[in-house]
Protein backbone atom coordinates (compact mmCIF):
# COMPACT_ATOMS: atom_id res chain seq x y z
CA UNK A 1 0.00 0.00 0.00
CA UNK A 2 0.91 3.40 -0.70
CA UNK A 3 2.45 5.45 2.25
CA UNK A 4 2.33 9.23 2.71
CA UNK A 5 6.10 9.29 2.66
CA UNK A 6 5.64 6.91 -0.92
CA UNK A 7 3.17 9.83 -2.76
CA UNK A 8 5.44 12.17 -1.35
CA UNK A 9 8.51 10.69 -3.18
CA UNK A 10 6.79 9.92 -6.25
CA UNK A 11 5.43 13.60 -6.52
CA UNK A 12 8.71 14.84 -5.62
CA UNK A 13 10.69 12.74 -8.11
CA UNK A 14 8.14 13.55 -10.99
CA UNK A 15 8.60 17.16 -10.18
CA UNK A 16 12.71 16.40 -10.78
CA UNK A 17 11.65 15.51 -13.90
CA UNK A 18 11.83 19.01 -15.61
CA UNK A 19 9.71 18.42 -18.84
CA UNK A 20 11.53 15.48 -20.19
CA UNK A 21 8.75 13.17 -18.89
CA UNK A 22 7.16 12.87 -22.66
CA UNK A 23 10.64 11.93 -24.06
CA UNK A 24 10.48 9.35 -20.69
CA UNK A 25 7.27 8.22 -22.26
CA UNK A 26 8.66 7.50 -25.37
CA UNK A 27 11.86 5.77 -24.49
CA UNK A 28 9.95 3.43 -22.03
CA UNK A 29 7.95 2.20 -24.89
CA UNK A 30 11.09 2.17 -27.29
CA UNK A 31 13.08 0.16 -24.20
CA UNK A 32 9.87 -2.27 -23.82
CA UNK A 33 9.98 -2.81 -27.46
CA UNK A 34 13.74 -3.78 -27.61
CA UNK A 35 13.51 -6.12 -24.33
CA UNK A 36 10.62 -7.52 -24.49
CA UNK A 37 9.74 -8.03 -28.57
CA UNK A 38 6.24 -9.76 -28.11
CA UNK A 39 5.32 -6.38 -26.51
CA UNK A 40 5.18 -5.42 -30.48
CA UNK A 41 2.38 -7.38 -31.02
CA UNK A 42 0.30 -4.73 -29.44
CA UNK A 43 1.12 -2.76 -32.15
CA UNK A 44 0.91 -3.70 -35.61
CA UNK A 45 -0.32 -0.55 -36.81
CA UNK A 46 2.86 1.11 -35.48
CA UNK A 47 5.74 2.86 -37.24
CA UNK A 48 8.45 1.07 -34.55
CA UNK A 49 11.43 2.30 -35.97
CA UNK A 50 13.40 4.52 -34.24
CA UNK A 51 12.38 8.15 -33.22
CA UNK A 52 8.89 7.22 -34.92
CA UNK A 53 6.39 9.99 -34.51
CA UNK A 54 3.87 7.54 -33.48
CA UNK A 55 5.79 5.85 -30.70
CA UNK A 56 6.60 9.29 -29.26
CA UNK A 57 2.98 10.59 -29.89
CA UNK A 58 1.86 7.22 -27.48
CA UNK A 59 4.37 7.66 -25.29
CA UNK A 60 3.49 11.16 -24.52
CA UNK A 61 -0.29 9.80 -23.46
CA UNK A 62 1.24 7.32 -21.59
CA UNK A 63 2.89 9.72 -19.26
CA UNK A 64 -0.02 12.14 -19.26
CA UNK A 65 -1.84 9.17 -17.95
CA UNK A 66 0.85 8.70 -15.50
CA UNK A 67 0.92 12.21 -14.65
CA UNK A 68 -3.11 12.30 -14.02
CA UNK A 69 -2.61 9.53 -12.09
CA UNK A 70 0.13 10.96 -9.39
CA UNK A 71 -2.19 14.11 -9.53
CA UNK A 72 -4.92 12.33 -8.17
CA UNK A 73 -2.92 9.46 -6.44
CA UNK A 74 -4.87 9.38 -3.09
CA UNK A 75 -7.58 8.12 -5.54
CA UNK A 76 -6.56 6.22 -8.38
CA UNK A 77 -9.57 3.85 -9.04
CA UNK A 78 -11.25 7.22 -10.06
CA UNK A 79 -8.75 8.56 -11.65
CA UNK A 80 -7.68 5.63 -14.11
CA UNK A 81 -11.86 4.51 -14.00
CA UNK A 82 -12.17 5.29 -18.02
CA UNK A 83 -8.44 3.66 -19.06
CA UNK A 84 -9.45 1.09 -16.96
CA UNK A 85 -12.68 0.29 -19.12
CA UNK A 86 -10.86 1.03 -22.27
CA UNK A 87 -7.71 -1.72 -21.34
CA UNK A 88 -10.47 -4.31 -20.10
CA UNK A 89 -13.35 -4.16 -22.79
CA UNK A 90 -11.34 -2.76 -26.30
CA UNK A 91 -7.27 -3.15 -25.98
CA UNK A 92 -7.49 -6.30 -23.89
CA UNK A 93 -3.92 -5.80 -23.59
CA UNK A 94 -2.61 -8.85 -21.97
CA UNK A 95 -3.47 -9.67 -17.71
CA UNK A 96 -1.60 -6.49 -16.55
CA UNK A 97 0.23 -8.31 -14.46
CA UNK A 98 2.21 -9.00 -17.12
CA UNK A 99 2.76 -6.92 -19.76
CA UNK A 100 2.49 -3.54 -17.56
CA UNK A 101 5.06 -5.24 -15.19
CA UNK A 102 7.49 -4.90 -18.66
CA UNK A 103 5.90 -1.46 -19.19
CA UNK A 104 7.13 -0.30 -15.45
CA UNK A 105 10.43 -1.91 -15.52
CA UNK A 106 11.56 0.22 -18.76
CA UNK A 107 10.18 2.93 -17.17
CA UNK A 108 12.18 2.51 -14.33
CA UNK A 109 14.88 1.85 -16.31
CA UNK A 110 14.32 5.42 -18.24
CA UNK A 111 13.65 6.99 -14.75
CA UNK A 112 16.90 5.88 -13.27
CA UNK A 113 19.53 6.88 -16.16
CA UNK A 114 18.26 9.82 -16.14
CA UNK A 115 17.99 10.39 -12.25
CA UNK A 116 20.97 8.39 -11.16
CA UNK A 117 21.87 8.14 -7.16
CA UNK A 118 18.54 10.38 -7.03
CA UNK A 119 16.58 7.28 -7.74
CA UNK A 120 17.09 6.10 -4.25
CA UNK A 121 16.25 2.72 -2.94
CA UNK A 122 13.41 4.68 -0.91
CA UNK A 123 12.40 6.49 -4.46
CA UNK A 124 12.62 2.82 -6.42
CA UNK A 125 10.09 1.48 -3.84
CA UNK A 126 7.64 3.76 -4.20
CA UNK A 127 7.71 3.77 -7.82
CA UNK A 128 7.29 0.39 -8.13
CA UNK A 129 4.45 0.10 -5.41
CA UNK A 130 2.93 2.85 -7.84
CA UNK A 131 3.02 1.38 -11.48
CA UNK A 132 1.71 -1.73 -9.65
CA UNK A 133 -1.38 0.18 -8.03
CA UNK A 134 -1.97 1.66 -11.76
CA UNK A 135 -1.49 -1.85 -13.01
CA UNK A 136 -4.24 -3.21 -10.50
CA UNK A 137 -6.58 -0.36 -11.04
CA UNK A 138 -6.52 -0.82 -15.38
CA UNK A 139 -6.74 -5.00 -14.21
CA UNK A 140 -10.00 -4.34 -12.43
CA UNK A 141 -13.01 -4.82 -14.85
CA UNK A 142 -11.44 -7.69 -16.88
CA UNK A 143 -13.37 -10.18 -15.63
CA UNK B 1 21.02 -23.58 -25.38
CA UNK B 2 20.98 -20.02 -25.60
CA UNK B 3 22.38 -17.93 -28.49
CA UNK B 4 24.39 -14.81 -27.96
CA UNK B 5 25.20 -12.90 -31.07
CA UNK B 6 28.24 -11.49 -30.99
CA UNK B 7 26.86 -7.70 -30.11
CA UNK B 8 25.11 -9.01 -27.18
CA UNK B 9 28.34 -10.41 -26.03
CA UNK B 10 29.66 -7.28 -26.53
CA UNK B 11 27.22 -4.95 -24.78
CA UNK B 12 27.04 -7.35 -22.07
CA UNK B 13 30.71 -6.88 -21.20
CA UNK B 14 31.39 -3.57 -22.24
CA UNK B 15 29.31 -2.76 -18.89
CA UNK B 16 30.46 -5.63 -17.04
CA UNK B 17 34.12 -3.71 -17.42
CA UNK B 18 32.07 -0.49 -15.80
CA UNK B 19 30.70 -1.94 -12.85
CA UNK B 20 32.27 -2.24 -9.31
CA UNK B 21 31.12 -5.72 -8.15
CA UNK B 22 31.27 -4.58 -4.52
CA UNK B 23 28.98 -1.64 -4.94
CA UNK B 24 26.60 -2.57 -7.62
CA UNK B 25 26.30 -6.15 -5.60
CA UNK B 26 25.52 -4.56 -2.33
CA UNK B 27 23.21 -1.97 -3.98
CA UNK B 28 21.40 -4.58 -6.08
CA UNK B 29 20.72 -6.69 -2.95
CA UNK B 30 19.54 -3.92 -0.30
CA UNK B 31 16.92 -2.85 -2.88
CA UNK B 32 15.94 -5.97 -3.06
CA UNK B 33 15.33 -6.10 0.38
CA UNK B 34 13.86 -2.87 0.50
CA UNK B 35 11.76 -3.21 -2.32
CA UNK B 36 10.44 -6.36 -1.93
CA UNK B 37 10.16 -6.54 2.01
CA UNK B 38 8.68 -10.32 1.87
CA UNK B 39 12.53 -11.48 0.69
CA UNK B 40 13.86 -10.74 3.80
CA UNK B 41 12.66 -13.84 5.11
CA UNK B 42 15.89 -15.65 3.40
CA UNK B 43 18.29 -13.54 5.22
CA UNK B 44 16.75 -13.65 9.46
CA UNK B 45 20.45 -14.23 10.63
CA UNK B 46 21.42 -11.17 9.16
CA UNK B 47 20.85 -8.57 11.89
CA UNK B 48 19.27 -5.23 11.49
CA UNK B 49 17.27 -4.76 8.21
CA UNK B 50 14.36 -2.59 10.04
CA UNK B 51 15.11 0.37 7.11
CA UNK B 52 16.09 0.62 4.15
CA UNK B 53 19.08 3.43 5.81
CA UNK B 54 19.87 -0.27 8.31
CA UNK B 55 19.80 -2.33 5.14
CA UNK B 56 21.93 -0.24 2.99
CA UNK B 57 24.34 0.12 6.10
CA UNK B 58 24.43 -3.73 6.77
CA UNK B 59 27.65 -5.25 6.15
CA UNK B 60 26.34 -9.02 6.16
CA UNK B 61 24.29 -7.24 2.94
CA UNK B 62 27.14 -5.48 1.88
CA UNK B 63 28.87 -8.85 1.74
CA UNK B 64 26.21 -10.97 0.19
CA UNK B 65 25.59 -8.61 -2.17
CA UNK B 66 29.10 -8.90 -3.28
CA UNK B 67 28.91 -12.49 -3.65
CA UNK B 68 26.20 -12.96 -5.78
CA UNK B 69 27.41 -10.66 -8.06
CA UNK B 70 30.66 -11.75 -8.16
CA UNK B 71 29.28 -15.21 -9.44
CA UNK B 72 27.21 -13.45 -12.51
CA UNK B 73 31.15 -12.59 -13.29
CA UNK B 74 31.32 -16.02 -13.51
CA UNK B 75 28.03 -16.70 -15.71
CA UNK B 76 29.62 -13.38 -18.30
CA UNK B 77 32.70 -15.81 -18.67
CA UNK B 78 30.40 -18.69 -19.52
CA UNK B 79 27.80 -17.88 -21.40
CA UNK B 80 27.27 -20.73 -23.45
CA UNK B 81 27.21 -23.00 -20.01
CA UNK B 82 25.05 -21.15 -17.57
CA UNK B 83 23.47 -24.21 -17.26
CA UNK B 84 26.49 -26.20 -16.16
CA UNK B 85 27.98 -23.20 -14.24
CA UNK B 86 24.66 -23.01 -11.88
CA UNK B 87 24.23 -26.71 -11.82
CA UNK B 88 25.48 -26.86 -7.82
CA UNK B 89 24.27 -23.16 -6.92
CA UNK B 90 20.95 -24.16 -8.59
CA UNK B 91 20.61 -27.23 -6.18
CA UNK B 92 21.53 -25.44 -2.70
CA UNK B 93 18.86 -22.75 -3.46
CA UNK B 94 16.45 -25.43 -3.87
CA UNK B 95 17.60 -28.00 -1.24
CA UNK B 96 19.18 -25.91 1.15
CA UNK B 97 17.77 -22.35 0.98
CA UNK B 98 14.29 -23.27 0.12
CA UNK B 99 14.19 -20.42 -2.22
CA UNK B 100 11.09 -19.40 -4.96
CA UNK B 101 12.53 -19.09 -8.38
CA UNK B 102 10.40 -16.17 -8.93
CA UNK B 103 13.32 -14.40 -6.43
CA UNK B 104 15.94 -14.67 -8.91
CA UNK B 105 13.85 -12.50 -11.35
CA UNK B 106 12.92 -9.97 -8.97
CA UNK B 107 17.03 -9.52 -8.49
CA UNK B 108 17.97 -9.42 -11.98
CA UNK B 109 15.98 -6.51 -12.88
CA UNK B 110 17.03 -5.04 -9.94
CA UNK B 111 20.42 -5.19 -10.77
CA UNK B 112 19.08 -3.71 -14.22
CA UNK B 113 17.69 -0.85 -13.06
CA UNK B 114 20.96 -0.36 -10.10
CA UNK B 115 23.02 -0.96 -13.82
CA UNK B 116 20.98 2.11 -15.47
CA UNK B 117 21.16 4.21 -12.45
CA UNK B 118 24.61 3.77 -12.58
CA UNK B 119 25.31 4.24 -16.29
CA UNK B 120 22.92 6.59 -17.53
CA UNK B 121 22.53 7.03 -20.80
CA UNK B 122 25.45 4.89 -21.68
CA UNK B 123 22.58 2.00 -20.65
CA UNK B 124 21.02 1.88 -24.30
CA UNK B 125 17.98 0.60 -25.29
CA UNK B 126 19.98 -2.67 -26.74
CA UNK B 127 22.02 -2.77 -23.96
CA UNK B 128 18.90 -3.05 -21.37
CA UNK B 129 17.89 -5.77 -23.46
CA UNK B 130 21.12 -8.05 -23.49
CA UNK B 131 20.83 -7.77 -19.85
CA UNK B 132 17.72 -8.57 -19.61
CA UNK B 133 18.03 -11.43 -21.68
CA UNK B 134 20.95 -11.98 -18.96
CA UNK B 135 19.06 -11.68 -15.81
CA UNK B 136 16.19 -13.98 -17.61
CA UNK B 137 18.51 -16.83 -18.79
CA UNK B 138 21.00 -17.03 -15.06
CA UNK B 139 17.31 -17.12 -13.24
CA UNK B 140 16.14 -20.15 -15.43
CA UNK B 141 19.53 -21.52 -15.02
CA UNK B 142 19.36 -21.00 -10.95
CA UNK B 143 15.89 -22.82 -11.38
CA UNK B 144 17.14 -25.78 -13.14
CA UNK B 145 17.84 -27.67 -11.01
CA UNK B 146 14.98 -27.66 -8.81
CA UNK B 147 12.64 -30.46 -8.49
Amino acid sequence: MLTAEDKKLIQQMWGKLGGAEEEIGAEALTRMFCSYPPTKTYFPHFDLSPGSDQVRGHGKKVVAALSTAIKNIDNLSQALSELSNLHAYNLRVDPPRFSLQFLSQCLQVALATRLGKDYSPEVHSAVDKFMSAVASVLAEKYR
Amino acid sequence: MVHWSAEEKQLISGVWAKVNVEECGAEALARLLIVYPWTQRFFSDFGNLSSPTAIVGNPKVRAHGKKVLTSFGEAIKNLDNLKGTYSKLSELHCDKLHVDPENFRLLGDILVIVLASHLGRDFSPVCQAAWQKLVGVVAHALAHKYH
